[in-house]
């Protein structure tokens, strides 16, 4: 009885005590874990169909054109309709929290995540009903090879693409409107000196002015730590969407000339050439702004969760710095296999400059660690577990990627299952997906108005299935790969049958793990809550003013 | 150390991260127990901050001075215009299919062969593997034609150091065609492609 009270009403969830900034954050949460779900069951098929003769599922699910549309429309979900959906609501929720300001525009925020739900949507559908399958990669001229797909599902597709990206600039727009804006705290400050924080010179010069002897350059930077990070990731958001959106725009031409039965020449565009364009922009997603995001959430949740100021604050602020130059240079690790890719740029960006990020990487894990040593003892929330998690699976998938980022290893790993599980899956579900569930701890009882979460067993379960499905699914799959299984590469006749089949079970705890968060939300808000959330808000506020502070007495042991 | 082929090498690294692996999510698991405690715990070691970047450093340009050395592949990767290869092959793919391959390919041991294959529409890959499934070598194939309109080469040197025999197919996805309708069939498949003899050690299976 008390089951089916929760179900409709929550524990003590009142969503008409929410104000618009608190429900604009919330409607993107529940689509980006609805698409999270979504991503799992895709992922699960094709876990499912790879096992062989043990698939359960019925035969087309392995037809070639039903298995790579669901491939290609699988990261198009996890990427964009969940990760991006999730990253960008928490951060137009920060950012107006950490600045004391207003978030620019509330009505944006709204637009961006329908826009973002509407665009995932309709590449989904291009996928189902067309089985449009070019792979997220769109490597020149698939995409707009119509003897393999029909004209009608790539526009489709690239249109459902387009629209996420317009998305993205609104994110970005918004965010960069927030931070800039000179009211509250900042009515004093330059857009000069809110530039130089926002880049993290301030903390260069700190740092140089500390080894000459000269008293600090800001005692106190315009930005805090946390929005610094929000500013420098949104850098590369912005420039992958670029680079996305001109591609989509490339294949979008050609496909319309095809209908009107006057194809263009796919051959005038260079394959290769192409592949360096589109690797850079894509590659600023991976090495760019989740590994920036990442860390500066680490730092956000460190402080948050010790109440203590970030250890070696300048540090972090210029390493900052360095890890978005770094983004910009590494694209390279995506082309060790390409022959026709200069030797120099293999050895350059693709080895030298990729393996600074295990430099950038390692000081961000090593300054989250020691900030969260020396606020001993700590009470092991979820959060602090959701915490340790991420930091293991970028412990796990930054070395990988590192080994992987080789001439010589490259030359067996590439495209194998190895750098889609070991590397990819690793980072995104354990190290990405942990960081943003700690911050969803961490951030619920703000956003939420104190609800109480339902259910702190079913929390731990969550935690525990979600992190030894995760760790399991990426080891499992990166022994197949180590044994020969190909990435991208349909496999029914049961080859690497054990390892599938253990890889399959781990999946399995994933989704398991997702439903039973999700059972726990829903159980906590209520179905009536959940519906009230995409109403109105009678509170029109575009801030949350809370302090930090306050976060903090929570985690003392 | 020098790896003779790609299973040493993978043998190697499986090993070697596993090791790795282990160790990482021990020292967050002892990590997160001990900021719990009460006690304060005495650090096992004590990390110095410069120690520990010069640790990073190391380890990620040593990396790649290590297998510099230790595979053979990269530096004969690097400079293969200059190489004069034992034997050439040169084919090409168009529609998923390829054209003018030979139809066996026979090595004697320890030959250095060059393979230029040519793609006449999509991103291709060429990969030999053993027939136990693993994987001897691969590249990417880019199609492409240069301002005469021929095709561009994608072209790579092997040493072969160990009997076996190894089937052909593509690495990189152009396309649900590349494969029968139900899926069962790869048809970029080709069985016994290439078959290495007269080496005193069969290393690959
Ligand atoms: C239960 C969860 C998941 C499972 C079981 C799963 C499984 C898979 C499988 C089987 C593949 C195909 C690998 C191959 O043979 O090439 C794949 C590819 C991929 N997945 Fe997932 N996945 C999951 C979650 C996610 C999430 C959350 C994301 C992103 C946020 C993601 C991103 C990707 C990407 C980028 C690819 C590469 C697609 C390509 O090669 O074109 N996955 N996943």
């Amino acid at each position: 009885m008390s089951i089916m009270k929760n179900l409709i009403h929550g524990t003590n969830f009142d969503h008409t005590s929410l104000n618009a900034l608190q429900k604009v954050t919330l409607r993107a949460v529940v689509m980006s874990f609805l698409f999270f779900g979504l991503v799992a069951i895709e992922g699960m098929i094709m876990r499912a169909v790879v096992t062989g003769p043990a698939n359960p599922l019925p035969e087309m699910f392995s037809h070639p054109y039903h298995y790579f549309s669901i491939m290609t429309v699988h990261p198009i979900v996890g990427i964009f309709g969940s990760t991006y959906q999730l990253v960008f609501a928490a951060f137009m929720f920060l950012v107006p929290f950490l600045t004391k300001k207003p978030l620019y525009s509330i009505k944006l925020a709204n637009a961006v995540w329908l826009l973002i739900t509407i665009g995932t949507a309709l590449a989904w559908i291009a996928a189902f009903v067309w089985q449009y399958a070019p792979l997220y990669t769109l490597y020149w001229p698939l995409p707009a090879d119509t003897e393999q797909f029909k004209v009608v599902g790539g526009i489709v597709f690239i249109i459902g693409v387009a629209l996420i990206m317009l998305g993205t600039f609104g994110f970005i727009y918004n965010i960069y409107a927030t931070i800039f804006a000179r009211v509250g705290v900042h009515k004093d400050k330059t857009t000069k000196e809110l530039l130089i924080s926002g880049f993290g010179i301030d903390g260069m010069l700190n740092l140089w002015h500390k080894l000459t002897g000269k008293p600090p350059y800001s005692k106190e930077p315009a930005l805090a730590l946390p929005v610094v990070a929000i500013f420098r990731g949104t850098v590369d958001t912005f420039l992958d969407a670029v680079v996305i959106l001109s591609a989509g725009v490339l294949v979008l031409v050609y496909l319309i000339f095809d209908a009107s039965g006057n194809p263009l020449n796919v051959a005038a565009i260079d394959a290769l050439l192409y592949k360096n364009y589109f690797w850079w922009g894509l590659d600023l997603v991976a090495d760019g702004l989740v590994l920036i995001y990442v860390a500066g959430s680490w730092y956000l949740l460190a402080t948050l969760i010790t109440g203590q100021k970030l250890f070696m604050e300048n540090v972090a602020r210029a390493a900052l710095m360095l890890e978005l130059l770094v983004s910009w240079m590494v694209w390279s690790h995506h082309l060790l296999a390409d022959q026709g890719q200069p030797e120099m740029m293999k050895l350059i960006s693709g080895e030298m400059v990729t393996a600074f990020e295990l430099l950038t990487q390692g000081l961000a894990l090593f300054i989250t660690l020691v900030t969260l040593w020396k606020a001993r003892p700590l009470k092991m929330t979820m959060e602090l577990k959701y915490l340790l998690g991420g930091l293991v699976g970028f412990g796990l998938a930054v070395p990988a990627a590192i080994i992987q980022a080789d001439m010589g290893m490259n030359r067996v790993l590439h495209n194998t299952q190895w750098i889609i599980m070991a590397h990819v899956h690793i980072a995104l579900i354990v190290g990405l997906y942990m960081t943003l569930y700690s911050a969803l701890y961490v951030l619920w009882p703000i956003v939420t108005n104190n609800t109480k979460m339902f259910s702190s067993k079913l929390s731990n379960i969550h935690f525990w299935l979600y992190l030894i499905g995760g760790i399991g699914m990426g080891a499992f799959g990166g022994m197949a790969g180590l044994d020969g299984m190909l990435r991208r590469h349909l496999y029914v006749n049961g080859e690497f049958n054990t390892l599938m089949i253990l890889a399959a079970i781990c999946g399995t705890m994933i989704l398991i793990a997702w439903f039973i968060f999700l059972l726990n939300i829903v159980l906590s808000v209520g179905i009536k809550g959940l519906i009230g959330i995409f109403l109105p808000a009678k509170d029109p506020s575009a801030s949350y003013g809370i302090e930090p502070e306050t976060i903090a007495e929570n985690h003392k042991s | 150390m020098t790896f003779s082929n790609s299973l040493e090498l993978l043998a190697f690294h499986e090993t070697a991260y596993t090791i790795y692996a282990l160790l990482i999510i021990s020292v967050i698991a002892w990590f997160g127990y001990n900021l719990t405690r009460d006690k304060k715990a005495d650090s096992i070691v004590r990390i110095p901050f410069y120690g520990y970047i010069a640790f990073l450093v190391a380890g990620g340009v040593g990396h790649h001075i290590f297998t510099y050395n230790a595979i053979p592949w990269v530096s004969q990767d690097i400079t293969r215009h200059n190489i004069k290869p034992d034997a050439s092959y040169e084919f090409e793919i168009a529609k998923h299919k390829w054209i003018g391959l030979p139809k066996k390919i026979t090595i004697q041991c320890g030959q250095t062969v060059k393979f230029d294959v040519k793609s006449r529409d999509l991103v291709y890959g060429f990969g030999l593997f053993r027939q136990d499934g693993t994987l001897v070598t691969q590249m990417q194939v880019n199609p492409g034609v240069d301002v005469n309109g021929i095709l561009d080469s994608n072209d790579m040197l092997w040493t072969f150091n160990h009997n076996g025999v190894f089937d052909l197919t593509s690495t990189e996805y152009s396309g649900p065609a590349q494969y029968s309708e139900d899926g069962k069939k790869d048809l970029m498949l080709v069985k016994n492609f290439v078959e290495v003899v007269g080496c005193k050690e069969g290393g690959a299976k």
